[in-house]
C-alpha cells in the first residue's frame, strides 16, 4: 500500500556538516511541491561537532507540529544512527554512506531497510569533475544524501534542482551550483533505479497556491516592520537574535533602524528612549538579558512609555539549555520588576499568531502607553511551517497610536501640557517633545501630572490608580482564549504559545480514538482572559494543563486570578518540544486510564 | 532671543545651601540663553542622584531615568529626534560607575550629545559613602577603614576611550563654567563635562578651597591645542597638585553617531511614515515562498 504525502524525514550529523542548510532546503523542495510541512531544527550551542537535527513532516493537511515516528533517517554521521534508529518505523529506511560503520542487523531486526550508496564518492567524483577543490567537494555528501532521500519518495527532481540553484544565488551556471545540482540528480538517479519500488512512502505534488515557509522569529519581525516599527536595539542571545537579523536584513527596505548594543540593559533603554521621541521601537532578547532588561520594563511602564519586548524563552535557570525550548518564563515575565503596573503579555501559539502579535503588539502598547511581550521560545523561533499567505492579514491590526497628540492639537493648546494627567480612563494624551506648545516631563520617580517627583500620598494614589485603570482597559484588547472541539468535552487540555500546535494534533489524534476533547488555547495571556476560562474551566469535567515547564505556570496564573485549581498536569522540561504523539498518550495513560 | 526667564522651574531645588549644583543650573541656563536655544528645543535626560534632579527645577523637556541609565535613553531619543539638543545630566557614581559600561560604549558611538557629570566625588543622596572618583583612603559609612579602591581617572577615561570632545570645568567658576557648557553643547559629537562640584554636606576632603588651590584655566596656558592628542594625554593624568579645566582634548572630524545612520537620511526617524507600501509588502511575502 502506498502511504501519499504523509511521512516525515530526519537528517543528522556534526555541527559543520550542513545539516540545517540542507535540511530547510529539502523542507522548502518539498514546499513548494504543494504539500504541507513543518520542519523542527534541532541545534547544540556550539560551532563545530555535537549533534545536530533537522526533522520534516510532511503532510496533506496543514499540521502544526512534528511527530515521534521517522520514516526515512539520514544520519550524515554515526551518532545519528545511535540517536534515533529506535524512532524510524518498521518499514522504514536509513540512508547512509556507504562506508558508515554501522551493522546493517540492527536496522534489519526493526523491520527497517538500510539504504547504503557511495555518497561521498559520488560528491567527490562530480566535484573532481567540475574542478572543486576535494574538501569542498567532499562537503556536498550532504547533497547527495538528499538525492537519495529524494529518489526514493519520488519527488520530481526539478524541485531539488531549482531549490540548489536558489540556495547557491538563484543563477544557473555557478560552478558550486551546478556541482550540486550534479551530485543530487547522480543520487536521485541511482536510488530511484535501486530503492524506490520497495518504498512505500510518496510524495505527489498537489496543485497548489504558492506557500511561504518561515518561522515565527520571521513572522514576528515581519508583522512588526508591517505594523511601522523603526527600531529594534539588541544584544545577541539564542534563540531570539533571529528576530533581529531578519530586521537587519531588510533594514533599508523597510526603513527600520537596527542597534546592537553593549548588553541587554542599553538595549532596552535605548528603545525606551526611541519610543519616547515618537518611534514605534522595540527589543529582543530571552530570559537571561530580560534578567537584566527587568529595572527598565519599571521605566517604561512609569514614564508610560510605549515599549514592545519580544522574549523567545530557553530553558533555565541560568545559562540553562541555550539552544533548548522550555515555557518556564511566564510568570517572571508578569510579575518582572518592582511595584505594580500594568503590562500586557501576548503567547502566539502558531507562526500566523506570531505575525498578528507583532502588529498588535504595537498598537497595544500605545494605546495604553505600558510595556507589551511577545512571549514566545525556542521552538516557536525556529521551527518553520508551510503557510497560505493570506493568513498573513496586512489589515487584520490597522495602526492605532492610541491618543498620540497631532501637531495641530499641541497648537490648539492653551494649557501647560501634562504627561500624566489624570483622566476617566488613565490614559494621558501623549505628546512629543519638540513642540513649542508641550514642554514634556517625565520621570521614574512617582510624579505629579505635570512630571514632576512628589512623594505625597495624593498624588501617588492618584498616578497608580490613573496607571492601573489601563489595565483594566486593555483588557479590551485581549483576545479570549481559543476553544477548538466541542464546547464540552470529557477532557479539556489547556496550553499557551508554542504548545498550541502539539495539543491540536492531540487532540486530533484522541478524536479519530472516539475520545470526547476539546482544547482551550491561549494567545494572550496578561492580563488573562478571566470571564471565558471561569466559563470554560469552571464547567470541565477533566481540564488538563500541557506545558513545557516544570511547574504549570499557567496553571498557577489561572489558579491565582480565578481559583480555579487544574488537577491534570502533563509537564515537560527536557528542553525538547512536545510531540502531538507524546500528550495523546499521556491522556491516555495519565488520564483516561485513572478515571 | 531666548531668555532665562523662560526655563525657570516652578520647584524649589532641594539641594543642600552651598551645593554646587545651584551654580550648575544657573551656568546650564546661561550657556541655552547664549546659544539662543528655546525650552522645548532642549531634552534633558538624567540619571538618579542628587545632581540628577536638575531636569525637575529647569522648564525644558526631561526625562529622569534611572540609576545609572541616562545615556542609552538619551541616545535612543536622540536617534529618535536628531532635531533635539540632548543633554545628559548625571553624578560621578550614576556617570562613572554604575553607568561606567554605558559611558564606555556611548564614546565609541559619537552621538551628538552633551554628557555633564557633576562629579563631587561621593554618593550624597545615599548620605556619604564613597563613589568612583572617591580618593583612596576616602572613609565613609561603608568604608570605616577608607576604600582600598584608587580613583577613577575620568578624563584619561574619556581620552583613552574615544570621546570626541573632554573638558572639566569648576563649579566654583560659574563664567567659566557657563562657557565650557557652551563650548560642550556646539561641539558636534558626544561632549563629556566633568564638572568638580563639590558635596558641601559629606565630602570634607575635597571642598571649594581645596580646588580652588588647584585648578588652573588650559585656555590661559599659552599654546595649549585641544586637538593634540599626546598634549591632551598629558593634562588627563595631572591631578592633586594642579588640576586644569577647561577643554582638554577635541576631535572636531568624527561622523556622528545619527549621521552614519542611513534610515536618517529623510530626516528624524519619528517623523516617518507607520506605513509600509503594500507591494512592498506582498514582495517580502514573496521572499518566503
Amino acid at each position: 500500500m502506498v502511504v501519499v504525502n504523509n511521512l516525515t524525514f530526519k537528517m543528522g550529523g556534526e555541527a559543520g556538516q550542513g545539516v540545517e542548510s540542507s535540511g530547510a532546503g529539502f523542507t522548502r523542495a518539498i514546499s513548494r511541491a504543494g504539500v504541507y510541512v513543518y520542519g523542527l531544527q534541532d541545534y547544540m550551542s556550539r560551532i563545530r561537532g555535537g549533534h545536530n537535527f533537522f526533522q520534516i513532516r510532511v503532510s496533506d493537511r496543514d499540521i502544526q507540529a512534528t511527530e515521534s515516528a521517522v520514516h526515512v533517517l539520514l544520519p550524515l554521521d554515526v551518532d545519528t544512527v545511535n540517536e534515533h534508529l529506535h524512532e524510524v518505523v518498521p518499514g522504514g529506511v536509513v540512508i547512509m554512506d556507504a562506508p558508515m560503520k554501522v551493522e546493517d542487523a540492527r536496522l534489519t531486526d526493526r523491520g527497517v531497510k538500510p539504504i547504503r550508496l557511495p555518497l561521498t564518492e559520488i560528491a567527490q567524483r562530480e566535484g573532481a569533475e567540475r574542478g572543486l577543490p576535494a574538501t569542498t567537494a567532499k562537503l556536498m555528501m550532504n547533497t547527495a544524501s538528499i538525492g537519495v532521500a529524494a529518489g526514493i519518495i519520488e519527488l520530481p527532481f526539478e524541485y531539488i534542482e531549482q531549490v540548489i540553484i536558489d540556495n547557491f544565488g538563484g543563477k544557473k551556471g555557478s560552478k558550486i551550483a551546478e556541482a550540486n545540482v550534479a551530485v543530487a540528480r547522480a543520487a536521485y538517479d541511482e536510488s530511484q533505479r535501486e530503492f524506490a519500488a520497495d518504498f512505500e512512502y510518496k510524495i505527489r505534488p498537489l496543485e497548489a497556491k504558492p506557500r511561504m515557509l518561515l518561522n515565527g522569529n520571521q513572522a514576528i519581525a515581519f508583522g512588526a516592520a508591517a505594523a511601522g516599527c523603526r527600531w529594534i536595539s539588541m544584544y545577541p542571545m539564542t534563540p531570539a537574535t533571529s528576530i533581529s537579523e531578519w530586521l537587519a536584513s531588510h533594514s533599508k527596505k523597510l526603513g527600520v533602524v537596527v542597534k546592537q548594543c553593549e548588553d541587554e540593559i542599553t538595549a532596552i533603554l535605548m528603545a525606551i528612549g526611541a519610543a519616547h521621541s515618537g518611534v514605534r521601537a522595540m527589543t529582543a532578547t530571552s530570559g537571561g538579558g530580560f534578567s537584566l532588561m527587568v529595572e527598565a520594563v519599571g521605566l517604561s511602564a512609569m514614564t508610560e512609555t510605549p515599549l514592545v519586548i519580544a522574549i523567545a524563552q530557553r530553558g533555565g535557570p541560568s545559562t540553562g539549555l541555550p539552544t533548548r525550548t522550555e515555557q518556564s518564563d511566564l510568570q517572571f515575565v508578569i510579575h518582572a520588576s518592582q511595584g505594580e503596573f500594568p503590562r500586557v503579555v501576548l503567547a502566539p501559539g502558531t507562526i500566523e499568531e506570531c505575525f498578528l502579535a507583532g502588529q498588535r503588539a504595537f498598537n497595544i502598547a500605545e494605546k495604553y502607553q505600558c510595556p507589551v511581550f511577545i512571549l514566545t521560545d525556542m521552538n516557536q523561533s525556529t521551527a518553520v511551517r508551510a503557510i497560505d499567505p493570506e493568513r498573513f492579514d496586512f489589515d487584520a491590526a490597522p495602526i492605532d497610536r492610541g491618543e498620540l497628540l497631532t501637531n495641530e492639537q499641541l497648537d490648539a493648546l492653551t494649557e501647560p501640557y501634562l504627561r500624566h494627567k489624570l483622566t476617566e480612563s488613565g490614559i494621558s494624551p501623549r505628546a512629543l517633545p519638540g513642540h513649542e506648545k508641550a514642554i514634556v516631563l517625565t520621570t521614574s520617580d512617582e510624579h505629579y501630572e505635570n512630571g514632576q517627583a512628589v512623594e505625597d500620598p495624593e498624588p501617588r494614589i492618584a498616578q497608580m490608580d490613573k496607571r492601573m485603570r489601563k489595565l483594566d482597559l486593555a483588557a479590551q484588547d485581549i483576545r479570549e482564549p481559543l476553544l477548538e472541539g466541542p464546547e464540552q468535552a470529557d477532557v479539556t487540555l489547556v496550553g499557551w504559545g508554542t504548545t498550541y500546535g502539539p495539543i491540536h494534533e492531540a487532540r486530533v489524534l484522541l478524536e479519530a480514538e472516539g475520545l470526547s476533547v476539546n482544547h482551550l488555547h491561549y494567545h494572550d495571556v496578561w492580563p488573562l482572559p478571566k470571564a471565558r476560562t471561569e466559563k470554560v474551566l469552571g464547567s470541565a469535567r477533566r481540564a488538563v494543563i500541557v506545558e513545557n515547564n516544570y511547574t504549570g505556570q499557567l496553571a498557577l496564573v489561572i489558579r491565582m486570578v480565578t481559583g480555579i485549581d487544574i488537577p491534570h498536569k502533563v509537564l515537560k522540561y527536557d528542553g525538547r518540544p512536545f510531540t502531538g504523539d507524546q500528550i495523546a498518550q499521556k491522556v491516555r495513560e495519565g488520564v483516561i486510564a485513572h478515571v | 532671543m531666548s531668555d532665562a526667564k523662560l526655563f525657570r522651574g516652578e520647584e524649589k531645588p532641594t539641594w543642600c545651601p552651598g551645593c554646587g549644583d545651584f551654580g550648575i543650573l544657573a551656568s546650564l541656563t546661561q550657556a541655552f540663553v547664549g546659544l539662543d536655544l528655546y525650552p522645548h528645543q532642549v531634552c534633558l535626560v538624567s540619571g538618579i542622584g542628587c545632581g540628577s534632579k536638575l531636569p525637575y527645577y529647569m522648564k525644558a523637556n526631561g526625562y529622569d531615568s534611572l540609576h545609572g541609565r541616562a545615556l542609552p535613553v538619551a541616545t535612543g531619543i536622540k536617534l529618535g529626534n536628531h532635531d533635539l539638543k540632548v543633554i545628559v545630566i548625571s553624578g560621578d557614581g550614576d556617570g562613572y560607575g554604575i553607568g561606567g559600561n554605558h559611558f564606555i560604549h556611548t564614546m565609541r558611538r559619537n552621538p551628538d550629545m552633551t554628557h555633564i557629570v557633576e562629579n563631587n566625588q561621593v554618593y550624597g543622596l545615599t548620605k556619604g559613602q564613597y563613589s568612583p572618583t572617591s580618593p583612596k583612603g576616602y572613609i565613609g559609612s561603608t568604608s570605616p577603614e577608607g576604600a582600598i579602591e584608587v580613583m577613577t581617572n575620568p578624563i584619561a577615561m574619556a581620552v583613552a576611550g574615544g570621546a570626541t570632545f573632554v573638558a572639566r570645568a569648576f563649579a566654583g567658576d560659574p563664567k567659566h563654567l557657563t562657557q565650557i557648557i557652551m563650548k560642550a553643547i556646539q561641539h558636534k559629537g558626544y561632549s563629556l563635562l566633568d564638572i568638580l562640584q563639590p558635596c558641601v554636606t559629606y565630602n570634607k576632603i575635597n571642598t571649594y578651597d581645596w580646588y580652588k588651590e588647584r585648578v588652573y584655566k588650559l585656555d590661559a596656558e599659552e599654546g595649549y591645542d585641544p586637538s593634540n592628542y599626546a598634549a591632551a594625554w598629558d593634562r588627563a593624568k595631572e591631578w592633586e597638585e594642579r588640576i586644569p579645566i577647561g577643554v582638554i582634548y577635541q576631535e572636531e572630524s568624527r561622523p556622528t553617531y545619527e549621521e552614519q545612520v542611513s534610515q536618517l537620511k529623510d530626516g528624524p526617524l519619528y517623523r516617518q511614515s507607520l506605513y509600509q507600501d503594500r507591494e512592498l509588502l506582498e514582495s517580502v511575502k514573496r521572499e518566503f515562498m
